[in-house]
């Protein structure tokens, strides 16, 4: 079997994780795609990414919070979550 | 004594014990202790659970306590959160800020305070009649955090 290099960890968190139903994925991703563009490509997954993503999502790439213009490398960890609440 | 996340309840007198060993030249010293609320607008609540993203939480909760420490001239600014499942009443967070003087300790723990309910991964779910309810940020915590 060969290990396909051209993938990111996608991880979910709190309300996310709960209407996707999955802790995390791995998705293949094209050279210099977008956190915004991959974002579209998974709310395209079915209706529970669709919802799960709709409303505000913040995301972070290899753990630090980035936007959407951000470029995604190959091997990155990605992270999809609502707005923060702690304290 | 380190910044830091923690399954375990909070022991505040040791937490204000170490805070305040050995602090130097230190004027002040500010702590804050933030408690789980019995309630909500919708009624009494059966405690809370706060959710994290392992090593990005950490990481976070460090990196504010040092720009904090930093931004105010501190000698010693410590955060610490509980995580998991948390009842009524318990303590969820305190923050530790010593300073020469006390104004700088009090905006730090202000600061410290304001821009970890912005920027550290973490998400409270509140438990009401047997049933989790995900809490939604609020605006007027991200106005409290802009001011800075």
């Amino acid at each position: 079997m060969t290990e396909n290099k051209n993938t990111v960890i996608i991880k979910f968190f709190a309300l996310v994780r709960e209407q996707i139903g999955l802790d995390e994925i791995t998705e293949t991703i094209t050279d210099n795609e977008t956190l915004d563009e991959l974002k579209r490509r998974i709310e395209a997954k079915g209706d529970n990414f669709a919802l799960a993503l709709s409303g505000p999502v913040v995301m972070a790439c290899n753990q630090t919070m980035v936007d959407g213009t951000h470029t995604i490398n190959y091997g990155d960890e990605i992270a999809f979550f609502p707005p923060v609440t702690g304290g | 004594m380190n910044s830091h996340l923690t399954f375990s309840s909070l022991d505040l007198n040791q937490l204000n014990s170490d805070f305040n060993a050995d602090l130097g030249g230190a004027g002040a010293s500010v702590t804050f202790t933030g408690f789980v609320r019995d309630f909500n607008v919708k009624g009494k609540l059966d405690g809370l659970e706060l959710e994290h993203y392992p090593g990005m939480t950490e990481n976070a909760l460090q990196e504010l306590a040092n720009k904090s420490r930093a931004k105010f001239h501190c000698l010693r600014l410590v955060v610490v959160h509980r995580v998991g499942k948390i009842e009524n009443h318990e303590p969820i967070v305190w923050v530790g800020a010593a300073s020469h003087h006390r104004q700088s300790a009090f905006d730090a723990a202000m600061y410290t305070m304001d821009v970890l309910k912005q920027s550290v991964p973490l998400w409270k779910k509140e438990w009401m009649d047997g049933k989790a309810i995900w809490v939604d940020a609020k605006d007027s915590d991200k106005i409290a955090a802009s001011r800075w």
